[in-house]
């Protein structure tokens, strides 16, 4: 029963090619859906959906369109969050604009526009690297958010940006529900985390990871540097753009141009260093590391402190709180500079020779 | 050998090469046979390796004609130069390094490769099809290196002599109808120089594809290459067959240098 593929063998193409060629790893990602499509809703309450499985899907797709663009393509960006700001607005403005538009359909859009916007900012990506492309992306960051302020149209001449969405409703179904919207995030972002695995498995992921990884090589092999990047950027964005209008639309109901600021960004950076570049499931867990354990640490350390008797205040708890995310954050990453997709990588090839050393 | 050395496919006339005021490449002209294994040796700065990044394009010449299978290409670029049929090997290793033997590749296979991202983003129809026909000419070529071992290791695990090996795959995996190899035995041990010398030579023969080689190794130069052309400080100096190569008092004094 333990994760061994001993005895699974292989006879043709197609089955080394599926997208999980170990057993266990089909029946571990069949039950995991299970239980989030099944068991989740039935015996969750409102605080969890509300406060922590909805961001943490919602982030958990920003991450991976990051992912995306700099874990698989090598091109760094800051400019996550203003990419997510893209798709909220847009999303906003084809629901109130455009009479009757399907809800699904301005969630479509948004990512597209986003992806617009995000295939223009990526320009620069042509012709510099690295930090300086990071730099480069700044510009996203700031442009798009001081945009979203300044132009009345885009807000639907809200004051100060501030919009408030209408409610999500598909084929006369209402998601008012936590339960519900907690489902819709949770299709959503499956049906485009699969989608991207298969991007990122096929001859389009694999010009990506070219590129990231010898420019020069992929170029003399007949990649098209310009293309792939740009494709990057697109792709990248266009989740980016998704999870914007989720994080409106589903998680938060009215959104503010500063709401995505440089510091979502960094969250989001952050969340991908964490979990994993270049890997898909590294998204999923660097969401849950960076959205989680500040939770887990606001409950735990009042709790902790009363264990000891000690005197804590609220602004106490919450410095430390600071305190030990960050020692935590510098722990994981000099065990594990690749992230916790490669820990978990690495467990799995342990278990695969256990309880032999190797 | 069975092979038949045929017309000459790849002209190059009066190349000259310059970046800035430093000449790397004057007046060079030399072609290359259907076929044959054309060796480019020279000693260290010689152009040698500018001379191939003007074949394959990523290099463009300030003098000089191109002429592959008939076409003049002087100002083609790296995509145009894998399209028809380029395909190489770098000096140090330019093998995509978070990537899987197999993956690597796969990626060689890349301008063949006719699905577009959303295709792939299905994963359905087409997009298999053309995966799992692509895997299976790849696996020819993993046949050939005899790397089926190691097809699912990450090529920065590998070795130095098995990463060459790999290189070489990745470019065969193209299935070029000329392939461009950059110091393909460059610090390799006996064996493993043995054992690239039979790749290139089966290549060579089973495929019949041209190669173009530089190689500082003249007991290999001289034993698998069909003809020889020799360079110093970007201007050729000798060309021919090995053995008039070999006895060339102007290559004998580039090589060993001469009392004045």
């Amino acid at each position: 029963m333990i994760y061994r593929e001993t005895g699974q063998f292989k006879t043709s193409y197609a089955a080394d090619q599926q997208i999980f060629p170990i057993r266990q790893d089909r029946v571990g990602i069949g039950i995991l859906l299970a239980v989030a499509f099944l068991v989740v809703p039935a015996v969750a309450g409102n605080y969890w959906f509300n406060a922590i499985l909805i961001p943490f899907l919602i982030f958990s797709l920003a991450a991976l369109g990051l992912n995306i663009l700099t874990g698989y393509a090598g091109q760094l960006s800051l400019g996550s969050a203003a990419f997510m700001a893209v798709g909220a607005y847009a999303a906003y403005n084809f629901q109130v604009r455009v009479e009757g538009m399907p809800v699904l359909l301005s969630f479509v859009l948004a990512g597209l526009t986003a992806a617009g916007v995000g295939i223009l900012f990526g320009l620069p990506s042509l012709r510099i690297k690295g930090f300086y492309l990071a730099v480069a992306t700044l510009a996203a960051q700031f442009f798009i958010v001081w945009c979203l302020t300044k132009f009345p149209y885009l807000s639907n001449n809200s004051s100060s940006g501030v919009i408030s969405v209408p409610g999500v409703e598909i084929l006369g179904f209402k998601f008012d529900t936590p339960a519900s919207r907690y489902l819709l995030v949770l299709s959503i972002v499956v049906a485009l985390a699969l989608l991207a695995k298969n991007m990122v498995r096929s001859s389009t992921g694999r010009a990506w990871m070219a590129v990231r990884d010898m420019d020069v090589a992929a170029e003399v092999i007949g990649i098209r540097l310009m293309r792939t990047k740009l494709l990057a950027f697109a792709v990248s964005s266009f989740y980016c753009g998704v999870a914007g209008a989720l994080y409106a639309f589903c998680y938060l109901g009215s959104v503010e141009p500063d709401g995505f600021s440089l510091d979502l960004s960094f969250k989001i950076l952050f969340m991908i260093i964490v979990g994993g570049v270049g890997s898909i499931m590294g998204s999923f867990l660097g969401a849950a590391f960076i959205l989680l354990l500040p939770i887990f640490l606001d409950i735990s350390l009042p709790a902790l402190a009363g264990l000891l008797g000690l005197p804590f205040d609220g602004a106490t708890v919450s410095h430390i709180q600071l305190m030990v995310f960050g020692a935590l954050i510098m722990f994981f990453l000099i065990v594990e500079p690749h992230g916790l997709a490669r820990l978990w990588q690495i467990g799995k090839e342990k278990l695969r020779l256990w309880p032999f050393p190797h | 050998m069975a092979r038949q050395i045929g017309d000459v496919i790849l002209d190059l006339r009066n190349i000259s090469l310059s970046f800035g005021g430093v000449k790397a490449l004057t007046d060079i002209s030399f072609d290359v046979r259907e076929h044959e294994i054309r060796a480019i040796i020279g000693p260290n700065g010689a152009g040698k390796s500018s001379m191939l990044n003007v074949i394959n394009g990523v290099y463009h010449p300030q003098q000089g004609e191109i002429i592959f299978q008939g076409a003049h290409r002087k100002d083609m670029n790296t995509h145009e130069a894998a399209a028809a049929g380029f395909a190489r090997t770098f000096q140090n290793i330019a093998l995509f390094k978070g990537m899987s033997v197999l993956d690597n590749l796969m990626t060689g296979r890349n301008l063949k490769m006719r699905c577009n991202f959303l295709q792939h983003a299905l994963w359905w129809g087409a997009a298999k099809r053309e995966e799992l026909a692509h895997r299976r000419k790849v696996e020819e070529v993993i046949d050939f290196l005899e790397i089926e071992h190691i097809r699912k290791t990450p090529v920065g695990r590998l070795p130095y002599g098995l990463q060459k090996r790999v290189e070489l795959g990745r470019a065969l995996a193209a299935e070029p109808s000329m392939l461009l190899l950059d110091e393909p035995m460059a610090g390799m041990n006996v064996e493993e120089k043995q054992d690239m010398c039979r790749f290139i030579l089966d290549v060579n023969d089973q495929f019949g594809t041209t190669i173009v080689l530089i190689e500082h190794d003249m007991g290999v130069v001289m034993d698998i290459s069909d003809r020889v052309v020799v360079l110093d400080y970007g201007k050729k100096i000798g060309d021919g067959v090995p053995d008039e190569v070999k006895n060339n008092p102007e290559v004998i004094a580039a090589y060993l240098g001469t009392q004045h």
